[in-house]
């Protein structure tokens, strides 16, 4: 490989490696899943990025609702529903079930 | 209680299991409160509870709770079904009772459908129904069907009081605004409004309180209990006889505490596990030859002058 080519190949890296930086790139966000078993958040706190969505499904026989004051809220999930929250910026989101408030979650935004 | 369960217990009798059998043992015995202390009568089956209960001198009333009207996952795929055979037991009783109270969850997921179901079934028993909502019940978008169907004349989240037959009757809600990692809630409007409720009446009045989470802790882990109660007990003391009717959990569980008997009624839809006993309060699957020794009704007699009182759960079957 010819030093131009290297040099090139660097270039493009760079590149690569600012767009991973960049908040909020859609072609990096993730989508990382929490499940809702037996009245509990698994995981019960979770770290994302900025610009990655968390989806919960709730597996249990009895309908689940998050809230997370001022940040998002979902309809009542019956078995096997989900929902979906895209996090755009950065901050600890406490959520909680509004049916049944002992159940408690975190999700950390960097 | 099954040979089986009691086999178990004889291994060892944690408190976990006593508070177990104490609920399966709820079954048709027959409690008396005189003077604040409790007093079981003996166990009774459902058909001689069912005799005392058609000899009462005082006012019969009925509770019933829970019936999650749209459930219909393995627990009990057909909830609205022994909705109706709780109705049916009603209606074969030989006294009819004044008139019944419901502590809420009549539907599962507050849709216009189920609490057309619930209505459809329950009026089939021709009794004043006195309902307080249960945390199923306000799943709706705009939070408006409890309300519209059961809410006239109620004030707040759909709290009152009546008198009949020389009791006074407190409908309570504790299941809005909940707050995260909390319990159930009454909030500070409602118990301002029961501090002047009760105010002034007299302290010879019978009273009793309804309302679907159980106003005493049973079990905060699962939630089971409502963050600022103790301030409603407050307002209670001095009461010669004060009994609290709640559901919620899906089991028969009492306790007295002074002047106070507070008692949780069986769901109609499906059975929760005795606190502790399963790694969640969610629906208990058990034999579906079973389930209706576990759903049942709780008919409360009140009978004036001497002071005891009365409640017999009844299963729907055993």
């Amino acid at each position: 490989m010819t030093l131009t080519a290297l040099r090139s190949l660097g270039a493009s890296l760079a590149v690569a490696a600012a767009l991973l930086l960049q908040p909020g790139a859609p072609a990096h966000a993730e989508t990382i899943t929490v499940s809702i078993d037996n009245f509990t958040f698994t995981p019960t706190e979770l770290k994302v990025k900025v610009g990655d969505t968390v989806t919960w499904t709730n597996h249990d026989d009895i309908p689940h609702a998050l809230v997370s004051a001022g940040k998002f809220r979902s309809k009542t999930m019956d078995t096997d529903d989900s929902f979906s929250f895209t996090f755009a910026a950065t901050g600890d989101y406490k959520y909680f079930c509004s049916l049944h408030p002992h159940m408690t979650g975190m999700i950390k935004v960097e | 209680m099954s040979h089986h369960d009691h086999h178990d217990e004889e291994r060892g009798v944690s408190r976990r299991k006593v508070l177990e059998c104490m609920t399966w043992a709820g079954t048709g015995v027959l409690w008396t409160i005189s003077g604040g202390v409790p007093r079981s009568l003996g166990l009774v089956d459902a058909a001689k509870a069912a005799e005392k209960a058609a000899e009462p001198a005082g006012m019969t009333f009925l509770q019933i709770s829970d019936s999650h009207v749209g459930f219909d996952k393995p627990a009990n795929p057909n909830a609205l079904g022994t909705l109706e055979e709780a109705i049916g037991k009603i209606n074969a009783m030989p006294k009819k009772p004044s008139f019944m109270i419901h502590t809420g969850d009549i539907s599962h997921l507050s849709k216009a459908s189920e609490f057309d179901d619930a209505d459809r079934i329950i009026s089939q028993a021709k009794l004043d129904v006195h309902y307080v909502p249960g945390e199923h019940d306000f799943l709706d978008e705009e939070l408006k069907f409890y309300k519209e169907r059961y809410g006239k004349g109620t004030m707040g989240a759909g709290w009152y009081s009546f008198d009949a037959g020389g009791v006074h009757f407190v409908g309570l809600v504790n299941v809005v605004n909940l707050k995260a990692g909390g319990l159930g809630n009454l909030g500070t409007e409602q118990l301002e409004w029961l501090e002047g409720d009760l105010k002034g009446r007299s302290k010879s009045m019978p009273v009793v309180v309804f309302a679907h989470i159980p106003l005493w802790t049973v079990y905060p882990e699962w939630g089971w209990g409502t963050e600022d109660s103790a301030k409603a007990l407050d307002y209670l003391k001095g009461f010669g006889s004060v009994t609290v009717l709640n559901g919620h959990i899906h089991q028969v569980m009492q306790k007295v505490e002074g002047n106070v008997t507070f008692h949780t009624a069986r769901s109609t839809a499906f059975p929760q596990p005795a606190p502790g006993t399963a790694p969640s309060p969610g629906p208990m699957k058990v034999d579906a030859s079973k389930l209706r020794s576990v759903l049942g009704i709780a008919s409360v007699n009140f009978k004036m002058g001497d002071q005891p009182l009365a409640i017999i759960d009844t299963p729907l079957q055993g």
